[in-house]
């Protein structure tokens, strides 16, 4: 199995290298970084000004001709689905595609100073949750464990970069 | 958000809108929360996947096409009174929001809502409701425990019962309580369960003796609706009930052959389905049992199988027969005394020594139980303060003869009875007796004995 990461109107790519070793060394699966595959102009809402994540997930999967892969948009633009006001990514769980954006995860946008080291912890965890959704994990009762769900930027900072022993035993499983 | 607790059930969400995106992107929003999801586009396919119990939480949009959704929230309280409703509004319609409140929605989400927001109502909608079953079995519990009776005894062999109780209550082995009618094996098994881990979990008591041949596996397992004639509503097996609890069967020892083998099944498989259902459930339950007959040899006489009762009779209590710890006698009659003049009202304080003696001396086929009615029967017919030979409802001959076999005894009850024959005319009782009256006035005196 491989796993694709894509940009979609992200730019920074030290932060996709980073990106991409990182999430080699939790799911030791080969990484592939591609270029940006399509425009995301069709999945814009102009009333909410914010791209629609579901919309970007099913262009994704178009994407995906192998039988066996994961693949991962990360992007800068704000995401939401049509009930809720935003995201800060979705996944297809127990499916192929997952995308995440790092437009809420940046200190700037809460009036604080960039925070660059911050942006990147920040932007992994979210990667490896959204992706780890796609091997079928749900959301854990761990506050610390990676697939914890918090609806506040600054609450992703409780939780590490690990999934729990359960959480853990659980994508082993699902991995085979 | 996350589903509460791993070790419940995962509550279920059910999802009412007429816009796919809406309900795909909930659906998939409390998946991943580990809820278990339904989705519906219209009313009907609504009510048709609608069934009591089956949905915790439903999300309902205001506006939808056919019959809105104000008119199906009554429907679904029709059907579910403990669903939680929660409308799913535009930003237009709060006026009709506020109006489903009042009709007993649980609150109301405008479109598009806060992730934050969405969350905190989803995981207070389940803890309330979590709260308020919780609630209902609490008080279910203080009533059976206001009205429970305590297990009294001081003698060796209830010392004995106790140490027993003690030793196998935290532990999760099958107890098999043996011993007469009315020696208190319920009693015995609601010791050792309020002395258990699971003493927060219900303990449900099956009556082997009083199930009906044909209907016992849905006692036990439960069956859906329309299983068979007259299932007019899906119901909880026993088994299901306890969950997480007791299984206390009395007199387990009825139980037919079909019975026998579905017992061992669940025994061993700790999962079943209701009758007519196709849902494995899974249950997590204690057994205790008990029974008043000799099983052993009901299983040599091949009426009980054996690999049941093997597993059945894992550690046994047997509680004593009362004529077999009569020291433990007066102290019954007293705790009975006390808690039924307490709630009869009457001013009913003691036993005098000759009808404690009676007490004492019965042989109480009946057992506590039997003891328990004849003090309620006392206090009520009692005169005054204390309870007397005459308002104990004990046959006066055949059983004191048969207790007490000296002369002294036999002679109490002679004369006791004749007098009574005699309504206690003296002259034609001393006669009857072949007595002089002074000495009748004098045996009188010397036994007690009162009109």
């Amino acid at each position: 199995m491989k796993l694709y990461i894509l940009p979609l109107r992200f730019t920074d790519k030290e932060l996709l290298e980073d990106l991409s070793s990182t999430l080699f060394n939790v799911f030791k699966l080969p990484v592939s970084l591609l270029r940006e595959p399509f425009s995301l102009k069709e999945g814009y809402d102009p009333v909410r000004n914010q791209f629609n994540s579901t919309w970007i997930l099913s262009r994704l999967l178009e994407q995906a001709s192998e039988e066996s892969c994961k693949i991962l948009g990360v992007t800068s633009v704000d995401l939401y689905v049509p009930v809720l006001t935003f995201v800060f990514g979705e996944a297809q769980l127990e499916g192929k595609a997952a995308v995440v954006s790092s437009y809420r995860l940046r200190d700037e946008l809460y009036g604080l100073p960039k925070n660059p080291k911050r942006l990147k912890e920040r932007l992994e965890k979210e990667a490896i949750h959204e992706l780890a959704h796609t091997f079928g994990l749900i959301h854990c009762r761990e506050p610390a464990c990676v697939m914890h769900s918090y609806t506040y930027a600054e609450e992703i900072d409780f939780k590490s970069k690990d999934f729990c022993k359960s959480c853990s035993v659980l994508l082993e499983e699902k991995k085979r | 958000m996350t589903n509460l607790n791993k070790k419940d059930k995962p509550a279920s969400i059910l999802i009412v809108d007429d816009e796919l995106s809406v309900r795909d992107s909930l659906t998939k929003w409390f998946k991943e929360d580990g809820y278990r999801t339904g989705a519906a586009a219209d009313a009907n396919e609504a009510l048709k996947k609608l069934k009591p119990g089956i949905w915790d939480i439903i999300f309902l949009d205001i506006k939808l096409p056919g019959m809105d959704g104000m008119e199906l929230q009554q429907r679904i309280k029709s059907v579910d009174p403990n669903a939680t409703i929660i409308m799913i509004t535009a930003y237009a319609s709060v006026d009709t929001a506020v109006k489903s409140l009042k009709e007993g929605a649980y609150d109301y989400v405008t479109k598009p809502v806060d992730p934050d927001y969405l969350s905190h109502l989803v995981t207070n909608a389940i803890k309330q409701k979590r709260l308020t079953s919780e609630n209902i079995q609490l008080k279910e519990r203080i009533q059976e425990l206001y009205e429970a009776d305590q297990i009294v005894g001081k003698s060796p062999a209830m010392s004995k019962v106790f140490d027993m109780i003690k030793t196998v209550a935290p532990t999760d082995t099958t107890v098999m309580i043996k011993g007469e009618s009315g020696t208190g094996k319920e009693l015995i098994a609601r010791a050792i369960h309020s002395n258990s881990a699971r003493r927060f979990f219900p303990i449900i008591t099956i009556n082997c003796g009083g199930l009906t041949e044909g209907l016992t596996e849905s006692e036990f397992f439960g069956h859906e609706k329309g299983a068979f004639t007259g299932a007019l509503y899906r119901r909880k097996g026993k088994f299901e009930m306890a969950n997480g609890g007791t299984i206390f069967l009395d007199e387990v020892g009825n139980i037919d052959a079909k019975a026998q083998t579905d017992l061992l099944r669940v025994i061993e498989t700790k999962q079943f389905t209701r009758v007519g259902g196709d849902e494995i459930i899974m249950v997590d339950f204690r057994l205790i049992c008990a029974t008043n007959r000799d099983l052993e040899l009901a299983v040599k006489e091949g009426k009980f199988r054996e690999d049941l009762y093997y597993r059945l009779n894992v550690f046994s209590i047997s509680i004593p027969p009362l004529r077999e710890r009569r020291t433990d006698i007066p102290l019954l009659c007293n705790y009975y005394l006390k808690k039924l003049a307490n709630s009869t009202n009457k001013p009913v304080t003691g036993i005098s020594p000759d009808a404690m003696e009676k007490l004492k001396q019965y042989d109480w086929p009946g057992n506590v139980r039997e003891l328990r009615n004849a003090i309620e029967r006392a206090v009520v017919v009692a005169k005054g303060s204390t309870i007397t030979v005459e308002d104990l409802p004990i046959p006066s001959t055949s059983e004191a003869v048969a207790q007490d076999q000296s002369l002294e005894a036999v002679e109490r009850v002679q004369i006791k009875n004749v007098l009574e024959q005699m309504e206690w005319n003296i002259t034609r009782s001393a006669e009857m007796l072949g007595i002089d009256r002074a000495t009748l006035y004098n045996k009188i005196k010397k036994y007690g004995l009162r009109k």
